[in-house]
């Protein structure tokens, strides 16, 4: 995973001192210097991809459905610090978004199930409708959060975190309540044998969303929009004289933010065929915001530390009460927070001392080991 | 593009097609394995249990007890010469977590099985890939009917009374008690009230006024206020102990004098006075319903038995409900591992708990069956009378369907030594 | 109308509530120019102390001002050795960090306490005064407003009639021009913050009793209702902030009880959205309109 690190994450706080200059629009038809980028990112994501798969080729199925999950939170974690550390908007409600995505897988594949339809296409289709419809879900969301600003926007998609179980009693019919949904399990194709590894395949699976989410997101980091988020996160008023639209530009980020959300909430229903109230928590979309921020604000690099600690987060407690014997008292009450506590230290010296999160000081490690390098590249 | 970049892109293809076509060889081997979780000297079985979060309250000393009976009983020679080893992983409650601490129990840890998955919202979400493991999923600790269904999850079985049960039964002494009286209902707005409710008006038709609460919202008194303006003079409740506390206490408060007749899970005496401090005079003379020895009965064998074992292996935690049920829970799974015999595999466990025929501390028998994957199939009324409560009246036993209420008369079994079951 | 009357009851006591909190978040607002998403926790964090005094002693008055000196010291703490050094030009990074510390304080109080529900005994009694028929307000109920509209006017005195109110104001609307008159603007911050979690610890109190109990989480949702209310009553203003709290309460009361307990939280969002886009300077807010 870590190959595609070190070119698409730009400093999370550049200075702030000339934001009209590089706002001024290039030349027409400048696809030179782009093109490249994109091959560069499409190579970068075929040796991951490569990598990940003869990785999970010697992993035993938990380890595998570890991966998984990595990539489905990769999905959410690459879009949601491009909205909050690139545009500057704090949503607190990706966990809802999640909730819509997969929702929407367990819908679709109930549907078709429902009607005898098979067939592999299914899944693709329902990943792309769980993307599409959180895609709305953020376009709704995004119109008000045009209009709020730091603390506001941050209560305001606050209350939507709240909002999945409530929603999913009042239309029990639908959503089936506390209970949620399930749906048919995604096996692996015939061709691969019979006696294929079925978490194997799902980590496949995750690891294509992701990568295709990845790759997405590092080529709109590098483009014009991508450069006119920055600039309204900056300067409004600089960006709007530069000819940037804001609130369209704020809509736009929150659409695609909410989309990989909706797509990485979708592979995570995927991964277990079934969706439930309690899986997102308003406690999930606090633990995603930790993912990226210690992973790095602004950074598709940080985006991936922070999934990894994602998952880690889930595992790690009952490692630490595993390995150490204490009194039964005392390991319980440790068991869910000791690690809870440690994040929670973390992110806030993050915020202090290194806002470049775990991505930030693992470049300044390189670029102190090889001096000849700038530690940043624009 | 750059020629380069192409002969990059194409061989690392090349390698990513050809390493996935060579991945199937060695799962063919894992396939074949023994029977996991099994050897000549252990047994490796796997729960989840909330031991933080909301939940813990009363429900993370059940693991607690059931663990401490594994020990006595291995330290008695285990169960054909096998010793039980129990992981006990939390979920905290949360459904995301326990897809995840069953997966690595059955995946990972490689259990033999699944023994006493406490809730609702959370087991359901792992039955289909129990089911797809083909591991027994033995005594769910909840009472939802979801554990019921052997054509669809042949290897998950129930063990305690389910709610609509409950609600036929505590729904039967009513209809006897209280002839002609206003009947209303209270209830999680989930399938626990749901199920409770279907039960109580299988009885007594549709009730007068029926209200629900949100396990978030700690609001009741609009609902509590809209049974008293119903004239409700007796208040069936499906509700968890915090929010029995909290509505008995919102009706003293509003001056609504009704009969309250309390589900089981929602009415240990110990958890609620607790809560209530000071106001717990309310809870005299509620009515509620349990099918195993009551705690504070210090004169019941079983009660006896257990907290010979309480005291050697489980001495932090106080002995109550939970923890009878913790215990109580052990001794059936104990029986079951007996029957399956000495030549352990999943498939015999599931047939033993098919043939059923367990009798222990429970008051009535189980509904095992090829059929049906049901629990225990009844319960009897209980009263808080000064400070304490305690049973009353018949036992009666039923099933979740339209079947009638039948007064059950046979006496419980004493323990045998040790407690530890040996057929 | 009975059912109206008595949720119109029901509504004003649990409002009094959200009110408190609401007041705490107005002063935080009113003196560094930031919405302080770690109340609810450092509410909690001071309420187990308050309580574990109470429960020491036997005393809750005593539990009561040891809430409110935790709080004092808490909300003096946060700003001195964290707050203080949170870069301000983005105001991504205060709730962000607020947030780190809802995590810490929250692990911390389940690592020391355990996460259950610990009950939490009323001083008064809760059983509700008939009027007319209709269960009313309880005393403890009575209390909670009482002590909210007491603590109201203290700050307005405080605020209006006394020389270091007037430089808190005056240090969070124009630090630069009251350090040129010699007010000591971080100091000021400081009492800001304590007084704030002072009142937040006041709320944290009054709250407990009406719900299930002491937990680490236990003000989660309340945190998001009483932003709401302090919203509705605009930012700026401290009896806005009990106006808000009061009528929040009573729509959700309405709410629960016309159209079911399952909707409130959706009910708030309503709310809060129609407030912020129709009169983003809240119902009551006197100065000019806000850039939200």
């Amino acid at each position: 995973m870590t190959a595609t690190q070190p070119e698409v994450a730009p400093d999370p706080r550049p200075a702030a001192a000339s934001p009209l200059r590089r706002l001024l629009p290039g030349p027409p038809g400048a696809a030179g210097p782009r093109g490249s980028t994109l091959l560069r990112h499409l190579v970068l994501a075929v040796l991951a991809g490569t990598a990940v798969v003869l990785l999970t080729n010697q992993l035993p199925p938990y380890q595998n459905l570890q991966v998984a999950r990595v990539c489905a939170f990769l999905c959410v974690t690459a879009g949601y610090t491009v909205l909050v550390g690139l545009n500057g908007q704090l949503s607190l409600g990706h966990g809802a978004l999640m909730a819509t995505g997969a929702y929407t897988v367990a819908l679709v594949q109930q549907g078709f199930e429902e009607r005898a339809v098979q067939g592999r296409w299914i899944l693709p289709l329902s990943l792309l409708l769980a993307a599409a419809v959180t895609a709305v879900a953020g376009l709704v969301i995004g119109l008000a959060a045009a209009r709020l600003r730091g603390p506001y926007l941050a209560g305001v998609t606050l209350a939507v975190a709240t909002l999945v179980p409530a929603l999913t009693t009042i239309f029990t019919d639908l959503f089936n309540g506390e209970q949620g949904l399930r749906f048919p399990a995604e096996t692996p194709p015939a061709f691969l044998g019979a006696y294929f590894q079925p978490e194997r395949w799902l980590a496949w699976v995750a690891l294509l969303a992701a990568l295709l989410t990845m790759l997405l997101m590092a080529n709109l980091v590098r483009s014009r929009f991508g450069r006119s988020l920055r600039a309204v996160r900056d300067d409004e008023v600089a960006a709007r004289l530069a000819g940037i639209h804001v609130a369209r530009n704020q809509v736009l980020a929150f659409v695609v933010s909410a989309a990989c959300a909706g797509l990485g909430g979708g592979v995570y229903a995927v991964l277990t065929a079934t969706v439930a109230p309690g899986k997102f928590s308003l406690d999930l979309s606090l633990f995603l915001l930790m993912a990226i921020v210690i992973g790095g604000l602004g950074s598709l690099a940080g985006a991936v530390w922070g999934a990894v600690l994602l998952v880690a987060l889930q595992d790690l407690p009952s490692l630490i009460t595993e390995t150490f014997t204490l009194p039964s008292g005392l390991a319980q009450r440790l068991e869910g927070n000791l690690a809870l506590a440690v994040f929670g230290l973390i992110l806030i010296v993050v915020m202090l001392v290194a806002p470049g999160g775990l991505q930030g000081a693992a470049r300044t490690l390189t670029a102190r080991l090889r001096p000849g390098r700038p530690a940043t590249r624009r | 593009m750059h020629p380069t970049a192409r002969r990059a892109l194409a061989a690392a293809a090349g390698l990513a097609l050809l390493v996935g076509a060579s991945a199937c060889a060695n799962d063919e081997q894992q396939a074949a394995e023994n029977v996991p979780g099994v050897t000549d000297t252990e047994v490796v079985i796997g729960t989840h249990q909330p031991l933080t979060g909301p939940a813990a309250a009363g429900y993370s000393k059940i693991s607690a007890a059931t663990k401490a009976y594994f020990e006595h009983v291995n330290s008695k020679g285990g169960v054909n010469g096998r010793k039980i080893v129990y992981k006990v992983m939390d979920d905290g409650y949360n459904p995301a977590n326990t897809d995840n601490v069953v997966r690595k129990l059955v995946l990972d840890d490689k259990v033999f099985a699944l023994l006493g998955g406490l809730g609702t919202p959370t087991h359901t979400n792992v039955l289909e890939f129990v089911k797809a493991q083909k591991v027994p999923d033995l005594f769910v600790s909840s009472g939802s009917r979801n554990w019921n269904q052997p054509d669809k999850y042949p290897t998950t079985f129930g063990w305690q009374p389910d709610y609509t049960v409950e609600g036929k039964i505590l729904a039967t002494y009513v209809k006897q008690q209280f002839p002609g009286q206003k009947v209303c209902h209270f209830g999680q707005n989930d399938d626990f009230g749901r199920d409770s409710l279907a039960g109580v008006e299988k009885v007594l038709g549709p009730v007068v006024a029926k209200q629900t609460y949100t396990p978030t919202n700690p609001q009741v008194g609009p609902a509590i206020g809209a049974l008293k303006a119903a004239g409700c003079q007796v208040v069936i409740s499906a509700s968890i102990p915090g929010f029995t506390a909290l509505a008995m206490g919102q009706a003293a408060g509003q001056g609504f004098r009704a009969q309250w007749v309390v589900s089981n899970v929602g009415a240990d005496y110990t958890t609620l006075a607790k809560q209530l401090g000071d106001k717990k005079v309310i809870l005299e003379g509620m009515l509620a319903d349990n099918y195993l020895p009551m705690a504070g009965d210090t004169s019941n064998p079983w009660i006896q038995a257990f907290t010979k074992i309480h005291q050697q292996y489980n001495a932090a935690n106080p002995i109550d409900g939970n923890a009878v049920y913790g215990y109580s829970m052990a001794y059936t799974f104990v029986q079951a591992l007996l029957a399956a015999g000495k030549d352990l595999t999943r498939e015999k466990l599931v047939d033993a708990v098919h043939k059923g025929g367990f009798k222990g501390p429970g008051l009535t028998p189980f509904r095992y069956s090829q059929d049906v994957h049901a629990g225990y199939s009844g319960v009897r009324m209980n009263k808080v009378s000064g400070g304490v409560q305690s049973y009353f009246g018949p036992t009666w036993t039923t099933d979740d369907g339209d079947g009638e209420v039948k007064e059950f008369t046979e006496t419980p079994t004493a323990p045998p030594a040790d407690a530890i079951p040996t057929t | 109308m009975d059912r109206f009357l008595f949720l119109t009851f029901d509504g004003l006591s649990t409002g009094a509530v959200y009110a408190a909190f609401a007041l705490a978040l107005v002063l935080i607002w009113r003196a560094a120019r930031l919405v302080n998403f770690a109340q609810g926790a450092m509410a909690v964090a001071t309420a187990y102390v308050g309580y574990a005094v109470v429960s020491v002693t036997g005393s809750y008055w005593l539990g009561l001002g040891a809430a409110v000196l935790a709080g004092l010291a808490l909300g003096a703490l946060v700003e001195r050795v964290l707050m203080r050094f949170v870069g301000h030009a983005n105001p991504l990074n205060d709730v962000i960090v607020a947030l780190g510390l809802v995590l810490l304080i929250q692990a911390v109080l389940g690592i020391v306490f355990g996460n259950e529900y610990r009950p939490a005994a009323a001083p008064f009694d809760t059983d509700a005064l008939t009027v007319g028929g209709i269960a009313a307000m309880s005393p403890y109920d009575l209390w909670v407003l009482g002590a909210v509209l007491v603590v109201v006017a203290l700050l307005g005195l405080l605020f209006t009639r006394t020389p270091i109110g007037l430089r808190m104001r005056a240090s969070a609307f124009a630090p630069e021009v009251s350090r040129l008159l010699g007010v000591n603007v971080g100091r000021m911050l400081t009492v800001g913050w304590a007084l704030a979690a002072a009142v937040g610890a006041l709320a944290g109190m009054l709250v407990v009793p009406t719900g299930l109990g002491l937990h680490p989480h236990a003000m989660d949702l309340v945190f998001v209702v009483a932003f709401t209310a302090a919203v509705v009553g605009g930012l700026d203003s401290p009896a806005g902030a009990v106006v808000g709290g009061l009528l929040v309460g009573l729509i959700l009361s309405y709410v629960t009880g016309y159209l079911g307990p399952d909707t409130t939280p959706l009910a708030v969002l309503v709310l809060l959205l129609a407030v912020l886009l129709v009169r983003p300077g809240g119902l009551f807010s006197s100065v000019r309109a806000r850039h939200v």
